[in-house]
């Protein structure tokens, strides 16, 4: 009897679960099968039965060069995380390990940056990169979403490394490591698989970051973010060729979310249970 | 032997440093556009010019119209410098060329007849006599009807239209249960998507948005009369969730046979006979943009996408020789032989309303032609305006103001509001807006 019950919660678990799964990848899948759909299908109304053209994918490609706005996606995205968990793996090791009285004012205030809406400081940055001469470089770019993501990858990694006893970095110390030796050979391993998904999270942010990329990039830096944007029009069906291009611009980053799921999920639910 | 190599490959390699900076010499022009299909076609055709001028080299930066009105404006302000060219409409045009953002065009060559522009779209680009952007198409509103449904109840439609003949034609066609509206109109919010169309629509019902003294009319008759002819039209005889509805989803309905007329751009007149795309190519005829009784306005709609050059570019005289190339006579020529006289840019040239080959391959041309030579953008409307601009206000507030408005009139088609209850928020809002900018000035 007890079995029964068990296996009927596991399976209508699993059927939940199913559930929520295709909710939440639904507009995805949308997107798919509206780029193998004709223009007039794909503005006709609701189907999941498309004609199977894959027009649209040959158009794109035709009207725009896929690989140089991919090319800059990935050295955009990589290079900021890098960049990103240079600066925060120390940041959130102090502020772990040797907390002050301010080092939550600090987090909070590091986080609050991500309250504001970017559009207030458009202006600005634009000068200054204007200044600088970052306008359309990889350069600019990468520092911008290095800044933008910043707190979130000292904030996570803050967390993990919270959940590293102290005692273990003290032992370390009285085994005569220095700090460089207590951060690359005892720190860093433990935290492993809250680095992994702290980095694969922030290449998702970065690959997915519009806002800044389509304004301080024309062409040099243009990610596939600013790809996506130039196929939407005023006047004309554009449907079809716009889902056609928003799949060519997710497809890397959801295999990379495939491949690396497991290390996603634990990274994210490291910590989560004592 | 070994030496030998070194020093071959040496030269090979100077060589070829040789041959790139050769080509990294070239001057690269950056334009930015938007994804309209005259414009795709124009990048697809670029080769041509650069075949032609090996030295200018092309980057094309193509964005959605607002993003790029937002990008285009941070750069030229800042003086930011990232574009050589810029296509924008005949509302920014004297606006950016009177804060002295934009080249005068004085280079454009010899061969280049700016005469033949037609006379409307070029007023509308020209200020203090000086030209600040040539044409690269351009357009006005005109009625699609479909012919068939209009025979089947028994209408003809007039060579001018009166909203009075419209509104029972409308009423007369629709038909629910086939699914077919007597007629689709723009109900999405925007300056540009429903306060195009119900701007040049009071236009026509003789309103005005400002007196000479720039106080708003929304609390004149003549505002009440159109709103609430439009609502109750869109109410009777529009499509189901007309609020969200803008050219493309219009246009959508149309070419899908849900609609009995169609008022927009004259450019739509391309797609719906487009036997491809549209499912009653065959079935659309065209009238003028309807008046009021006895009222000879017929809203004055004046649109023009141009290219111009900001005063941050570096490269002008190489931007001046690709907008002339863009924007001449032989350019309509090469878009012909490639692509046929239907697809040629068109509502910019005097000299294609006289090609008897055009106007056999497109039906819509001497309707259109029709259509552009009745809007005037100097006098919108009867009564004296302080202002110029046909379906928009060329001052640099109205994008906000005319957005906010379009918010307000949505909600009615949407039935969260009133008439009289949008007219009146209507008038607080641009009232306070104008104030705040310092109106009159």
């Amino acid at each position: 009897m007890a079995r029964n019950v068990t296996t009927r919660h596991k399976i209508s678990a699993t059927v939940a679960a199913w559930i929520v799964a295709l909710i939440i990848f639904f507009p995805i899948l949308y997107t798919i099968i509206t780029s193998i759909k004709t223009e007039p299908e794909a503005i006709a109304g609701f189907s999941l039965w498309p004609s199977g053209t894959f027009e649209n994918y040959i158009t794109v490609q035709t009207q725009r060069d896929y690989l140089k706005p991919f090319m800059n996606s990935v050295i955009l995205s990589v290079g900021s995380t890098i960049l990103a968990l240079i600066i925060a793996i120390p940041s959130a090791w102090a502020m772990a390990f040797s907390p002050t009285k301010r080092t939550k004012d600090i987090l909070m205030w590091m986080l609050s940056t991500k309250m504001m809406p970017a559009v207030a400081v458009l202006v600005p940055i634009y000068l200054l990169f204007r200044d600088f001469g970052l306008l359309d470089s990889r350069i600019g770019l990468t520092v911008m979403l290095t800044l933008i993501n910043l707190p979130i990858v000292v904030w996570m990694l803050y967390t993990y490394f919270r959940e590293i006893p102290g005692e273990i970095l003290e032992a370390a110390r009285m085994d005569g490591a220095g700090l460089w030796q207590e951060i690359v050979y005892v720190l860093t391993p433990m935290a492993v698989p809250g680095i992994a998904s702290t980095l694969l999270l922030n290449i998702i942010l970065a690959w997915n970051e519009s806002f800044w990329t389509i304004r301080l990039s024309t062409t040099n830096a243009a990610p596939l973010t600013a790809f996506i944007a130039s196929f939407s029009s005023p006047q004309g069906l554009f449907w079809a060729k716009l889902s056609a291009a928003s799949t060519m611009a997710i497809a890397p980053i959801l295999i990379l979310g495939w491949f690396s799921q497991k290390q996603l999920v634990r990274g994210l639910t490291f910590g989560a249970v004592k | 032997m070994t030496l030998k190599t070194i020093l071959l490959g040496a030269c090979s390699a100077l060589a070829l440093a040789g041959f790139f900076s050769t080509a990294a010499s070239a001057e690269t022009l950056t334009i930015a556009t938007v994804n309209n299909g005259d414009m795709v076609r124009m990048q697809g055709l670029t080769s041509e010019f650069t075949k032609a001028n090996p030295d200018i080299q092309i980057n094309w930066v193509t964005l959605e119209e607002n993003v790029l009105r937002e990008r285009v404006t941070t750069d030229i302000a800042t003086k930011g410098g990232q574009y050589d060219i810029l296509t924008i409409g005949n509302y920014e045009v004297p606006i950016w060329a009177k804060q002295g953002w934009l080249l005068e065009l004085n280079k454009l060559g010899d061969k280049y007849d700016a005469n033949d522009i037609l006379p409307a779209i070029k007023g509308g680009l020209t200020v203090n006599g000086k030209l600040y952007a040539a044409p690269f198409y351009g357009e006005s509103a005109m009625i699609m009807y479909r012919k068939d449904l209009f025979e089947k109840a028994g209408l003809k439609m007039p060579e001018n239209p009166t909203w009075e003949f419209i509104g029972d034609a409308a009423r007369k066609i629709t038909d629910r249960k086939a699914d077919v509206n007597g007629i689709c109109l723009r109900g999405k919010a925007g300056w540009g998507e429903n306060m195009a169309f119900i701007t040049a629509l009071t236009n026509s019902f003789g309103g005005r948005w400002f007196d000479e003294k720039w106080t708003p009319q929304f609390d004149q008759p003549e505002w009440k009369a159109a709103l609430q002819f439009y609502v109750d039209l869109m109410k009777d005889a529009g499509p189901a969730g007309a609020s969200s509805n803008g050219f493309n989803e219009n246009l959508t309905l149309f070419q899908q046979g849900k609609c009995g007329m169609w008022m927009d751009a004259t450019v739509a007149a391309s797609f719906v006979s487009n036997p491809k795309d549209s499912k009653v190519a065959d079935k659309v005829g065209y009238a003028l943009f309807p008046v009021k009784g006895e009222m000879k306005n017929h809203g004055n709609w004046l649109w023009s996408w141009n290219l111009a050059v900001p005063n941050s570019s570096k490269k002008a005289d190489s931007a001046q020789k690709f907008i002339s190339w863009a924007t001449s006579k032989e350019y309509t020529q090469l878009v012909a032989s490639k692509e046929g006289w239907a697809n040629v840019p068109p509502g910019t040239r005097t000299s294609l309303y006289n090609n008897e080959e055009y106007k056999k391959a497109a039906a819509f041309a001497v309707p259109t032609l029709a259509a552009m030579n009745a809007a005037d953008i100097t006098k919108p409307t009867v009564k004296p305006v302080p202002y110029t601009g046909g379906q928009f206000v060329a001052i640099p507030e109205f994008q906000a103001i005319g957005t906010n408005v379009g918010q307000l009139f949505s909600a009615v088609v949407a039935g969260q509001s009133t008439v009289a209850d949008a007219l009146a928020q209507a008038q607080t809002a641009t009232t306070r807006e104008m104030k705040r900018a310092g109106y009159p000035k």
